[in-house]
């Protein structure tokens, strides 16, 4: 039955079915475990989920939040999925998140006068760089010092996360000297946080007559997400890194450089966790306070897994956890149930995710008319890569 | 009629996708050898794991001494008086051998201390009884893979096995250890012991079975006595059509030298020189056999050859040029063609489909990629398509998974890729290790055919047979340096063993 046909792993828009299913199923599970939470409290599950929906997509302003919750979602999201195809887990996409946001608040505050064509891009730039540099060291400190990534990463994230305070520390009574980025006019009112950016570093707003604060950031990060794709799938590089991750040995025989195949990984993806950064800045808040920071660094990983680590499968997990966390407030505000459940919610599609055997027995009672319950390769993915935290034989 | 200690009857296991087992009935004996011959795949280890409980059949019993039973775990079949040899030794490496064969059942003084002097007593008893020699309390990981082996069947007889499986146990050995433990085998027999020895090599079955009884594809397809059988007729029975066992060769026509090794040494991890002063030439159109056991310096000195490892000292010099301390990509581009003893780790990348594996170490070149990287798929397939037919890999399609292939065919993808491009030097390590005979004869036949084409082949293999009928000439590996070499046409069996065994050739 086989044809001579191109052999693309992933083709762009192929077995879509196949692929949502498992992700699906999850989200459902999580959902169903979720109204039970609810239950418990007592409160009305329904009554939460709908205003959820209405907070989500109800009008034209919840749509527009959904979507600028999303946009970063989709950068960090592709950082630790870019990780994933190299086989290392990133967890430090949330330190390389403030290193992006603070590099480009650092071009953005400075050179003014610049022209938009070329301060707003730069800021961009320093905000890869930024969290290119951050992911590189822990590649670096994987490759030749032997540090497994896990642990390194999230040592990074502590010192990026100490670091960008620092910078905006607004100073203290005794004398203390506020930091290099630090805003003198908030500062006079001991609030830490950086100037506004020069309306010349701005990402521009995405249609301001029809969305709310929505910005150009949506369109670059789709861009990116197919950029990746297009780089994993065509490109020699891209099949160096899948190679690395799939099978390090065979990699080697096969003459690719290993160690730097994995360093080059890390730093992309913490470019790409950078961007995230950057385009927050840029494009929603204008300016960096320590408050901002969220945990849009650690939503990576579920929306990673959430979608595959298939780039596309990413763009959609984030539009899905953004409308999670977008319709939160409305569904506290119409239920009563507090907006916490929806980090219930999220962390129980992390767990229906990267537990997939439970994933596959659902699966299996649903379908279990449909096919035979046999062997089917959803692809999962490996938690621990290559060398792994358990012990394995 | 003899008495039967263990019968199957109509043994069914199915795994997914494979039917492993196929209504199998299998009687053993008292006081017999009897021989589980197939090729992997074929279902005896299956069926093994069944009677030891490891696995539980779909349908079919399982009598011990005429009474049937369900044997739910080892530990049941154990206690049944059923031992099992695995081809992995389950022992504790940094333990003595009283320990380890005291695990598990341990002979007690009191309810907290372990009564070591009985238990070391006991087990000198059982290796003296049965000729197995082993020092008590000697550290398992000091002892060679023989000894070891011994130190399991010890195991085994500790706990009163009366029927004694043996999974490949010859795999890891030496000639002149195999008689060893032929010599066990015979004398555990002689005191009312039973043994089934899984193998797939025919001349060991011919020398010490009593009964031979031959699996393919889960079922049992016949029953031969030593005594009526030859080579040959094994052969077909496993394979089910008639085979050639060795590879028809002319003679070889050596022309320049292409590799040179001038005292290559490489150190492990622990500093312990794995390959030590080799210096060897492997010239044009002929076939080098590397010979030797297991673990005495081969994998290491291919890694140092291929630019998998770094070397400690020495020169490797291919096609004039000096590629010390080369990278694999340095040796491939050089001409170099590299058959890993490990596909499963070196030569494949399992989720990939064909076309990609077959191309795993090409993909950057032209015409696989075009400019800035991008890889053209068309090509990759078409090349695939070429290989695929070329050498005979039976697949339903090049975009089909290489790890979904079986065996044979997997090694036959590693071999089109190595041999499918223009090679000066072949490196073909254990080139058909767990590979079903028919594979095993192409696989052979190609190495000889890129011999007659000029191309200089090392051929690393722990199984002489397969030396003996590629090789012309013959260097022999122990403790990591080379201990003698010997014409191939020349060669004898017993002449290799001592020389695996590291006993010097005396004038």
């Amino acid at each position: 039955m086989e044809t001579p046909q191109t052999t693309q792993k992933k083709p762009l828009f192929a077995p879509i079915w196949k692929t949502l299913r498992m992700p699906l199923l999850a989200l459902l599970a999580a959902l169903v475990v979720g109204a039970v939470v609810m239950v418990i409290s007592g409160d009305n599950p329904l009554v939460a989920y709908w205003g959820l929906l209405q907070g989500a997509f109800g009008s034209l302003e919840a749509i527009s939040r959904t979507i600028r919750k999303a946009i970063p979602f989709i950068f960090t999201g592709l950082s630790v999925a870019f990780a994933f195809k190299a086989g290392l887990f990133n967890i430090g996409a949330s330190g390389q998140f403030l290193m992006g946001t603070i590099c480009a608040a650092a071009v953005g505050v400075n050179f003014e006068g610049l022209p938009w064509i070329i301060h707003m891009p730069l800021a961009i730039l320093a905000g890869i760089l930024g969290g290119a540099l951050w992911g590189g060291i822990a590649g670096w400190l994987k490759v030749w010092k032997g540090a497994h990534e896990v642990i390194s990463t999230i040592m990074l994230n502590y010192i990026a996360s100490l670091f960008v305070s620092w910078t905006v520390y607004a100073g203290g009574t005794q004398g203390q000297q506020p930091g290099p980025l630090s805003d003198p006019v908030a500062a006079a009112r001991a609030i830490s946080q950086t100037r506004d950016v020069f309306e010349s570093a701005r990402i521009p707003p995405l249609l301001p007559q029809v969305f709310d604060r929505v910005h150009w950031g949506i369109l670059l990060a789709i861009a990116v997400a197919v950029l990746i794709w297009w780089i994993l799938q065509k490109t020699t590089l891209g099949f160096e890194i899948r190679t690395v991750g799939e099978n390090p040995h065979a990699a080697q025989y096969a003459g690719i450089r290993v160690g730097r195949t994995m360093m080059l990984s890390m730093a992309i993806a913490g470019g790409l966790a950078g961007l995230a950064g950057a385009v927050e800045t840029l494009g929603l808040n204008y300016k960096f306070a320590p408050e901002f920071t969220g945990s849009v660094g650690f939503e990576g990983i579920t929306i990673a897994l959430l979608g595959q680590t298939h780039p596309l499968g990413v763009v959609l997990a984030s539009f899905l956890m953004g409308s999670l966390y977008g319709g939160a407030s409305k569904m506290q505000f119409d239920s009563g149930v507090p907006g916490e459940i929806i980090q219930v919610v999220q962390a129980l599609v992390l767990a229906f995710v990267a537990a997939p055997a439970i994933i596959h027995e659902i699966q299996r009672l649903i379908f279990r008319n449909r096919q035979s319950a046999g062997e089917e390769d959803t692809p999962t993915v490996h938690i621990a890569p290559e060398g792994g935290l358990g012990g394995t034989k | 009629m003899e008495e039967s200690v263990l019968e199957v009857r109509d043994i069914t296991k199915q795994f997914p996708g494979v039917l492993a087992n196929d209504h199998v009935n299998l009687q053993l004996h008292k006081g017999e050898i009897l021989a589980l011959l197939g090729e992997n795949g074929a279902g005896k280890s299956t069926l093994m794991n069944i009677v030891y409980g490891l696995y539980h059949p779909d349908s079919g019993e399982i009598y011990l001494n005429g009474e049937c039973v369900t044997v739910s775990s080892p530990r049941d079949a154990i206690a049944r008086g059923v031992g099992m040899v695995h081809q992995h030794f389950q022992l504790v490496e940094p333990m003595t051998v009283t320990e380890n064969i005291i695990l598990g059942s341990e002979v007690m003084r009191n309810a907290v201390l372990l009564n070591i002097d009985a238990a070391r007593q006991q087990v000198d008893d059982l290796s003296r009884e049965y000729g197995l020699e082993v020092d008590p309390d000697a550290i398992i990981e000091d002892l060679p893979v023989g000894v070891q082996q011994r130190v399991e069947i010890i195991k085994a007889l500790y706990r009163h096995a009366k029927i004694l499986i043996l999974d490949e146990p010859t795999a890891v050995l030496t000639p002149q250890e195999i008689e060893d433990l032929f010599r066990v085998m015979r004398r555990l027999v002689e005191q009312g012991h039973s043994i089934i020895f899984i193998t797939h090599k025919l001349k060991e079955v011919l020398a010490v079975a009593h009964r031979i009884v031959v699996m393919r594809n889960g079922g049992v397809v016949g029953e031969a006595l030593p005594a009526e059988s030859t080579e040959g007729s094994l052969a077909s029975m496993m394979v089910g059509r008639e085979v050639i066992l060795k590879v028809p060769k002319g003679a070889a026509h050596p022309g320049e030298p292409v590799l040179d090794v001038s005292s290559l040494e490489v150190t492990d991890a622990r500093g312990t020189k794995v390959v030590n002063n080799v210096s060897f030439q492997v010239r044009a159109g002929e076939i080098l056999g590397v010979a030797g056991v297991q673990g005495n310096g081969q994998t290491e000195l291919v890694e140092a050859l291929t630019g998998l490892t770094r070397i400690g000292g020495g020169r490797i010099t291919l096609g004039g040029q000096d590629l010390s301390g080369g990278t694999p990509r340095a040796f491939t581009e050089q001409g170099s063609g590299h058959i890993p003893e490990n596909r499963h780790r070196y030569g494949m990348v399992a989720p990939y489909p064909i076309s990609e594996n077959l191309v795993l170490n090409q993909y950057y070149k032209a015409p696989f990629a075009r400019g800035w990287g991008i890889r053209d798929y068309p090509a990759i397939d078409k090349h695939a398509q070429r290989l695929v037919e070329l050498f005979d890999v039976r697949t339903p399609g090049v975009s089909t998974a290489g790890g979904s292939l079986s065996g044979g065919n997997q090694q036959k993808m590693v071999v089109a890729r190595e041999l499918g491009r223009q090679l000066s030097l072949l490196v073909a390590a254990q080139p058909t290790r767990g590979v079903d005979v028919g594979s095993i004869e192409f696989i052979h036949s190609q190495i000889v055919k890129q011999r007659d084409a000029g191309v200089a082949v090392l051929l690393v293999s722990a199984e002489l047979d397969e030396i003996m009928a590629l090789s012309d000439r013959i260097i022999v590996m122990y403790k990591g340096a080379i201990i003698g070499e010997v014409n191939a046409a020349e060669a004898t069996r017993e002449q290799l063993g001592l020389l695996m065994a590291g006993v010097h050739p005396t004038a």
